[in-house]
């Protein structure tokens, strides 16, 4: 199909963004890259009276690092993020994630902004920025405001932006873990995620886990920690024992859902594999020993 | 028209550089740049198979990079360089030589997927002159191919860079 008739406009300002968004409301949309919301025009599934294309604002392109985080401006396409060096040394478990994204085809328009303020619950970047502790800087006439991903994320397509609000950019915390990794399983490359884990931890010298994110996205509504599965690890002698313990914990404690692609009885083992494979993954990468 | 107005309008100029010629028109903000390519412009090489982005029939390069021509409007393309196609190869006597090696390999069918999966392959190589067969494989599951099973293709592809690279070589 064809996207239905819609108004053009492409502003030159955050500034006159948010006008433009005041003055309408719902009834507008913001395309960025358009990677999820070009298909909802070509379907129909979306009918905005008002589409504000906001990639020819000047200075929103470049990722900068910040004394205590490295930001990523709304026009930021996830190639780019993909390829960047500030994000190889920063932000290893984003870049690992971001080759899960769709295809290059596709990243090479998409941006990461795009796809948080989509909120996609199989999304990878938004179960990235809730295991990182993100958080989204969000800019409306009444001002700025630095919303936490898990905070932000809702439901399912829902977010914390008001109808009058634009993602400037988001922010993750320069925070060094020794070790990382994503793992994901979908039925074909680049479809979306049955299932995504993402695992972040800090082992110390004698190999014990002194910190663990354990994030999962199992087709509920929003990404998710597993606070309980963290917390068992913690102060756990980093090995496949304590790994098998935290992944079973992880098939019991995920919100699972359950959709035509699967149900959520195969969600809860494909939480479990996946968490086994990334912990034992994050936890190679520290260089411990791994028994 | 002042840009105010513009601003406002169903229909904006557009201009835009296919293949190395210089395009310019009037088009209806709403269309997507594959629909303008095949209907304004007129090279048909351009597929349009899904219009949601998922099977890659439409792929073309914008400045450089390759990108679904259905999932953006033809307005955003302009100032921009476009390659379809009908633009691989620098003239009729002669197929690209990934063209070339498609046909060597039967790497084509129906041949409905082909203009997008050329055009993937040609991005690839452009970044990546000597691609492993996992790079490959990543850079074709953005491209449907329901008739060759693939295999075929990721031979022309794989050949295609082995004699890229031998002609840069000697050259």
């Amino acid at each position: 199909m064809k996207p239905a008739p819609f108004q053009y406009v492409v502003p030159e300002s955050l500034e006159e963004v948010m006008d433009i968004l005041g003055q309408h409301g719902a009834e507008a949309k913001v395309l960025a890259g358009g990677q999820s919301l070009m298909p909802l025009l070509n379907m129909r599934l979306a009918r905005p009276a008002v589409l504000v294309d906001i990639n020819r604002l000047p200075g929103l392109d470049q990722i900068a690092v910040e004394d205590t985080a490295v930001e990523i401006p709304c026009l930021v396409r996830q190639r780019a993020a993909e390829r960047s060096p500030i994000v190889a040394e920063e932000l290893p478990l984003l870049r690992e994630a971001l080759r899960h994204v769709a295809h290059p085809q596709i990243r090479n328009r998409g941006t990461i902004c795009g796809s948080i303020a989509h909120a996609d619950p199989a999304a990878e970047l938004a179960l990235v920025l809730v295991a990182l502790e993100g958080e989204v800087v969000a800019v409306g006439r009444g001002g700025e405001r630095r919303i936490p991903a898990n905070a932000f994320f809702r439901g399912i397509f829902t977010t914390a932006l008001e109808a009058d609000e634009v993602i400037r950019s988001v922010r993750i915390p320069r925070r060094r873990f020794s070790g990382q990794a994503f793992r994901e399983f979908s039925p074909r490359a680049g479809d979306f995620a049955l299932v995504a884990v993402a695992v972040a931890l800090d082992v110390d010298p004698q190999g014990r886990v002194q910190t663990a994110r354990v994030a999962v996205a199992a087709g509920s509504d929003v990404p998710a920690r597993l606070t309980e599965v963290e917390a068992r690890l913690q102060g756990a002698q980093a090995g496949a024992e304590a790994v098998k313990a935290a992944a079973a914990q992880a098939r019991e404690a995920v919100q699972a859902g359950s959709d035509a692609h699967a149900s959520e009885a195969y969600r809860r083992h494909l939480t479990e594999v996946l968490t086994e494979e990334a912990l034992l993954a994050a936890m190679a990468t520290t260089g411990g020993n791994v028994a | 028209m002042s840009t105010e107005q513009l601003k406002t309008e169903a229909e904006r100029p557009v201009a835009f550089t296919v293949n190395g010629q210089a395009w310019r028109g009037w088009v209806e903000v709403r269309r997507t740049l594959a629909d303008v390519l095949r209907e304004e412009v007129g090279l048909l090489g351009t597929h349009v198979g899904c219009e949601h982005g998922v099977c890659g029939a439409c792929t073309v390069l914008v400045n450089g990079q390759a990108v679904r021509s259905c999932l953006m409007l033809a307005v955003q393309a302009d100032g921009c360089e476009i390659l379809t196609v009908e633009g691989l190869s620098e003239s009729t006597e002669r197929l690209h030589p990934l063209q070339e090696s498609f046909w060597d390999h039967h790497a084509l069918q129906c041949g409905f997927c082909t203009p997008g999966v050329l055009l993937s392959a040609y991005a690839l190589l452009q970044e990546n002159p000597q691609p492993t067969l996992e790079d490959i494989h990543e850079w074709l599951s953005g491209n449907v191919c329901r008739c060759t099973g693939y295999q075929n293709i990721v031979e022309a592809i794989s050949d295609a860079a082995s004699r890229l690279s031998a002609e840069k070589g000697g050259r």
